[in-house]
C-alpha cells in the first residue's frame, strides 16, 4: 500500500502517517510551534501499594505479569549500562515465553549487546524499535525486516514525544545499580554502577507502570534518589543486571591515530583563534577519541591562559574530570558517565553534578541548556555542501548509528564538526546527505585534517580568522579533494518502502530511511 | 614451471586501505572477478572497472581474481593487481597511475632536514595522509620494514605513491635495499621524481659511488631532469671509520644519517637510553659531516608513546652538533623541529653579540665587547648562525636588526 507522502521544509519527502498515526512533517526550525497539554500518566493511589513500602517481587516475570503485560504495549528501558545491559533483552525474551505480541521497545539507546532483540523480532514479540539502531539490528531494518517502522528521536526528542503523549509507555524497565525496596534507585553503588540514571527519568515519571531491576538492593532510603519510589511500582532483585566491564568503557582512551590527533590540534587552534575559546567559556564534547584529545588540547590552552571553562556539559570523561580538579572548569554536568574515573568522580567532588538530560535537552520546555553551550564538538557520519548533517546513516544507506544528544546539541552557539575527510575511502563531506538529521543552518564549522570549512551563515567567524594562518577552505573544495584522493562514489540504491522516520527535536519529521535495495 | 596461483597485498581484521589480491591464471574461460569489500555498494563498479583495466593492460586474458578489499584507494589497487601479475608473468610494462602535478616540486641541497618520517613501503594506510605531518622529508622505505618476500610488491605500491599520494612539499625520500635489490628498487622509483635516496648500512665511498652511477645512469637512458640528492646512513663500525670520505663522496650526498640499532648490533652492545655506547659515532659523524660541509642527521627514537624522552633526547643530538632526526610517527615531528630550533634565549643573545658586532664594524673599532666582555671572533660567527637558522624557520623576522633600531 502506497503511503501518501509530502515535501517537508527541508526538501525531504516524508509520509503524513506513521505505524498508523499521523506525523507533522518538519516546518523548518523553531517553526512548528506545539498545542495543548503535556501527557501524564494513570492517578495510581497507594491503597494499592503495600504500607510497609516494600515492593519487591520475586521476578521480572512476575513484576511483568502484575503491570499487565499484554500485546501491543510499548516498553522502556534505559541506556545506562551501555553495551553490558543485561535487563532489556531479558525483557523480550521473558514477554516471547509468555506468549505476547507486537509490542513496542522504546529505549534510550540500544547497544550491539541488544542485538538478541532480533530473535523477538523474528518471532513476533516485538513489533518495532524507537530508538537507535547499531550494527546488525541497524542491518536488519536496513533491509526491511522489522514488521513495523522505526522511529528515530534524539535524547531530547525521546523527552518530548513522551512528555507530549506522542509515545505513552506503558511499562518502564529501568536497571539499577542501586535501589532500596521502595523503589528509590540510583546509579552508584554496587557492582554494576554506571554513574547516573538520567535517561531514564521521563521514562518513570510518565510510564504507566515502573519496574526497577536491581542487583544492590540497599536499605531504605538509597540516597541520591534519581528515580523515586513513589513513582515505583514494583521492584525486583536480580543476580546482575550488567555486565560491569562493558557498562563503562574502563578508560576512555585518546585517539592514536596521527590523523584524527591532526584533526585534534586544528580544532584547539580554530577554538583558540576564532576567540570561542575564552575565560568562563562553557563548552561540552564526546567520549570519541578525537573529542578526547580536544579536551586536552583545550585543556592545556586554558591552563596557560590562566582561565577556566565555567561548567562544562556531560557525557564525563577522565579528561574532563582532570579538568575539574586542576581547576580549569567550575562544574561538571553530567548526564551519563563514561569511565570509571568520572564515575568515583562524582561521589569524590562536589561540583561535578548529576544533571538529568531530561532538564537539559527536551525542545519543548522552557529553556535549553545547549543553547547556552559556547564550544560544542560533535560528530557526524557526512555532512553536505549545504551544511547538513547526516548521523544515523552511512553512505552505503545502511543505518548504523543512534541520534544521541546530537540534534539537540547542534542549539549550541558553536557547533563544531571535527570528522576525517574520509574514512576508509568513503567520503564524509557529499552533495546530499543519504539521511538529514540536522539541517545545515545549525552546524557551523567543519574542521578536517585537510582543512577547515566555516559556515557562510557565521561570517562573523570567517571575519575573525582573516590572517589567523589556518587552512580555510570551503567544503566544495574539501569536497572535490576527497574526491580527486578516493574517486567519486556511486550512490546506493533504494526500494520506496520507508524503514525509519527521522524525528526532529520537535516531533516534526525531518526525513526518512528507505529500504535498501540489497 | 611457476605456480599459476598466486596472492598479493593485505587483508585481515587489522588492515584499512589494502587489499588482497588472490590470482590465478587459466588456458581460457575468460575473466571472473570476485570482489568483496566494505565499499562495495560505494565503490564496487569502479573497483571492478579498474582491475578490468590493469589486467588488461597486462594483456591478461583468462584469469580469476579474488579481491579482498578494505577500502583501498585506486593507485593500491592497481598496484597489488600489478604485483600479482608480475608473480607470474615476465614484463617490463608498468601500469601507472596519474602523476599528481602538485608532486612535481624539487628540493634545494641546504634545506633542513631536522625532521623525516619513515613509513613502511608496504603499508599503503600510512602513506595516505603522510604528507600533512609537515615534516621535511616523507621516506617510503623498501628496506627494514618490508619483509624480504613482500620487497618486489612494496616496489610497485612505493612507485604508485610517489605518483598518487600529495607529499605536501615534504621532501620525497625512498630508502632502497642494499645490493641489487636495491639497483631494482632504484629504477622502479628513480622515474617519478625522488627527491633524494636513502642509501642504508653504508661503509664506504665505493658503496655510493656504485649508487651513484647506478642513478645517472638511469637518468641518462630515462631522460629524467629532476636532481637526486643522496643521503648515506652509518650503520657499522667500519662504516663510522670511513665516514669522512663517505660524507664527501659525491657533490649530491647532502646529509650523512646514522643508524643506531645496527651499529649497537655491530658492536655487541645494548643500546640505552643515556647513549653512552654511541656517543663516539655519533660525534665523529658530525664532525665528518661539518667538515664536508652536509648536514648530520641523527637515529630516531624509537618510543613513539614518550614524548618527555623525545624532547630530551633532541636536545642531547642538537648539543651534540646533529641538524636533524629522523621519526617514526607524525607525533614526533613537531618535537624534533621545535627541538632543533633556535630557543628564545639563544635567539635574544645572539641578537645581542650580533648587534654589538655590527656597531663596532660601524665605529672602526677591531674589538667586539658586550658589556665589559670580549667577544671572540668564532662566537661572532655561532651567533649569525643560529640568527639564520631562526629567520629561516621562521621563529625571527629578516629585518629584525630594523626592528630593534626603530
Amino acid at each position: 500500500m502506497a503511503i501518501k507522502t509530502v515535501i517537508n521544509a527541508a526538501g525531504r519527502s516524508v509520509p503524513l502517517e506513521i505505524n498508523g498515526q499521523p506525523v507533522i512533517p518538519f516546518k523548518g526550525v523553531g517553526k512548528h510551534r506545539p498545542s495543548g497539554r503535556k501527557y501524564a500518566p494513570p492517578i495510581p493511589t497507594c491503597s494499592d501499594y503495600p504500607e510497609n513500602g516494600n515492593k519487591v517481587v520475586s521476578s521480572l516475570e512476575e513484576a511483568l505479569r502484575k503491570c499487565g503485560l499484554c500485546d501491543g504495549m510499548t516498553i522502556s528501558t534505559h541506556h545506562h549500562l551501555r553495551d553490558g545491559d543485561l535487563i532489556s533483552n531479558k525483557v523480550f525474551e521473558l514477554a516471547s515465553s509468555m506468549g505476547v505480541r507486537d509490542l513496542v521497545w522504546f529505549p534510550s539507546a540500544s547497544f550491539p549487546c541488544n542485538d538478541l532483540v532480533i530473535d523477538y523480532l523474528e518471532d513476533g514479540t516485538i513489533n518495532r524499535i524507537e530508538g537507535s539502531m547499531n550494527g546488525p539490528l541497524g542491518r536488519y531494518v536496513s533491509e526491511g525486516r522489522m514488521k513495523g517502522t522505526a522511529v528515530l528521536r534524539s535524547h531530547g526528542g525521546r523527552v518530548q514525544a513522551i512528555q507530549d503523549g506522542e509515545v505513552k509507555i506503558d511499562i518502564a524497565v529501568l536497571a539499577a545499580p542501586s535501589a532500596d525496596s521502595y523503589g528509590n534507585a540510583k546509579g552508584t553503588g554496587g557492582s554494576s554502577a554506571c554513574g547516573v540514571l538520567g535517561y531514564a527519568k521521563a521514562d518513570y515519571l510518565y510510564a504507566s507502570r515502573v519496574i526497577v531491576v536491581t542487583d544492590n538492593l540497599v536499605d531504605l532510603p538509597c540516597f541520591p534518589m534519581e528515580i523515586e519510589g513513589n513513582y515505583v511500582d514494583y521492584v525486583v532483585v536480580v543476580d546482575k543486571i550488567g555486565i560491569p566491564e562493558k557498562i563503562v568503557s574502563g578508560t576512555t582512551q585518546i585517539t592514536k591515530s596521527p590523523d584524527r590527533l591532526l584533526i585534534a590540534e586544528l580544532t584547539a587552534s580554530f577554538l583558540e583563534k576564532s576567540g570561542i575559546l575564552r575565560d568562563g567559556v562553557t563548552m561540552q564534547a564526546g567520549a570519541g577519541g578525537t573529542s578526547l584529545a580536544i579536551a586536552v588540547f583545550l585543556h592545556q590552552i586554558l591552563k596557560e591562559r590562566g582561565w577556566k571553562s565555567k561548567f562544562g556539559f556531560g557525557g564525563s570523561t577522565r579528561y574532563m574530570v582532570k579538568m575539574l580538579e586542576e581547576g580549569q572548569m567550575g562544574y561538571i554536568l553530567d548526564a551519563q558517565a563514561f569511565d570509571l574515573e568520572s564515575v568515583s568522580s562524582i561521589e569524590r567532588n562536589a561540583n561535578h553534578i548529576q544533571y538529568p538530560v531530561f532538564n537539559a535537552y527536551n525542545y519543548h520546555s522552557k529553556g535549553n541548556l545547549t543553547s547556552m553551550m559556547d564550544i560544542m564538538i560533535l560528530g557526524a557520519t557526512e555532512v553536505d555542501l549545504n551544511f547538513n548533517g547526516n548521523v544515523v546513516t552511512h553512505s552505503d544507506g545502511y543505518l548504523l548509528h543512534g541520534i544521541g544528544g546530537w540534534q539537540n546539541c547542534l542549539h549550541a552557539r558553536n557547533v563544531i564538526l571535527p570528522i576525517p575527510l574520509f574514512r576508509d575511502r568513503i567520503p564524509v563531506i557529499v552533495d546530499e546527505v543519504t539521511t538529514l538529521c540536522g539541517p545545515g543552518e545549525l552546524i557551523d564549522v567543519i574542521i578536517t585534517e585537510r582543512g577547515i570549512a566555516i559556515n557562510p551563515l557565521r561570517n562573523d567567524l570567517i571575519e575573525n580568522l582573516k590572517g589567523s594562518g589556518l587552512p580555510l577552505k570551503t567544503l566544495k573544495e574539501l569536497k572535490d579533494e576527497a574526491e580527486r584522493i578516493c574517486g567519486k562514489p556511486q550512490k546506493p540504491e533504494f526500494e520506496e518502502d520507508i524503514v525509519a522516520a527521522v524525528k526532529w527535536v520537535d516531533g516534526t519529521v525531518i526525513d526518512v530511511v528507505r529500504k535498501i535495495r540489497f | 614451471m611457476k605456480s599459476r596461483i598466486v596472492i598479493t597485498g593485505n587483508y585481515g581484521p587489522k588492515v584499512r586501505s589494502d587489499c588482497e589480491i588472490t590470482l590465478e591464471l587459466r588456458n581460457q574461460g575468460g575473466m571472473s572477478i570476485d570482489l568483496v569489500s566494505k565499499v562495495k555498494s560505494l565503490y564496487g563498479e569502479s573497483i571492478i572497472k579498474l582491475s578490468n583495466e590493469v589486467l588488461a593492460f597486462f594483456s591478461v586474458k583468462d584469469a580469476s581474481v579474488k579481491i579482498n578489499d578494505s577500502g583501498a584507494l585506486p593507485f593500491v589497487i592497481a598496484a597489488r593487481i600489478e604485483a600479482a601479475i608480475k608473480k607470474l608473468i615476465d614484463t617490463d610494462l608498468e601500469y601507472l597511475p596519474e602523476f599528481i602535478s602538485d608532486n612535481s616540486y624539487s628540493t634545494l641541497r641546504d634545506r633542513f632536514r631536522f625532521s623525516r618520517l619513515y613509513l613502511p613501503g608496504n603499508n599503503p594506510a600510512l602513506m595516505i595522509n603522510a604528507g600533512l605531518h609537515s615534516a621535511d622529508g616523507i621516506i617510503l622505505d623498501l628496506e627494514d620494514s618490508v619483509a624480504p618476500e613482500k620487497k618486489d610488491e612494496a616496489r610497485i605500491l612505493v612507485r604508485n605513491a610517489l605518483r598518487q599520494v600529495d607529499f605536501c612539499g615534504s621532501e620525497r625520500m625512498v630508502r632502497i635495499n642494499q645490493g641489487p635489490v636495491g639497483i631494482k628498487d632504484l629504477h622502479s622509483v628513480l622515474p617519478h621524481n625522488v627527491n633524494l635516496i636513502l642509501i642504508p648500512k653504508c661503509e664506504s665511498a665505493d658503496d655510493i659511488k656504485k649508487v651513484e652511477k647506478e642513478i645517472s645512469g638511469i637518468r641518462k637512458s630515462k631522460n629524467l631532469k629532476n636532481q637526486v640528492f643522496l643521503m648515506p646512513i652509518i650503520e657499522s663500525a667500519l662504516g663510522v671509520e670511513n665516514s669522512f670520505e663517505i660524507a664527501k663522496s659525491s657533490e649530491n650526498v647532502v646529509a650523512i644519517a646514522i643508524g643506531l640499532e645496527d651499529y649497537t648490533a655491530d658492536l655487541g652492545v645494548p643500546r640505552t637510553l643515556e647513549g653512552k655506547e654511541s656517543f663516539y659515532a655519533r660525534s665523529r659523524i658530525v664532525v665528518a659531516a661539518k667538515a664536508a660541509g652536509i648536514q648530520p642527521i641523527d637515529s630516531v627514537f624509537s618510543d613513539v608513546a614518550d614524548m618527555d624522552a623525545l624532547k630530551a633526547n633532541v636536545m642531547q643530538s642538537k648539543t651534540l652538533g646533529f641538524e636533524g632526526m629522523g621519526c617514526i610517527h607524525p607525533r614526533q615531528v613537531s618535537i624534533i623541529r621545535q627541538g632543533y630550533a633556535p630557543d628564545e634565549a639563544e635567539i635574544e643573545k645572539s641578537k645581542k653579540i650580533v648587534l654589538a658586532f655590527k656597531a663596532a664594524e660601524h665605529k672602526g673599532v677591531g674589538v667586539v665587547a658586550l658589556g665589559s666582555k670580549m667577544i671572540d671572533p668564532p662566537v661572532v660567527k655561532r651567533a649569525q648562525k643560529s640568527i639564520d637558522l631562526a629567520v629561516r624557520m621562521g621563529v625571527l623576522s629578516a629585518d629584525w636588526a630594523d626592528e630593534i633600531q626603530l
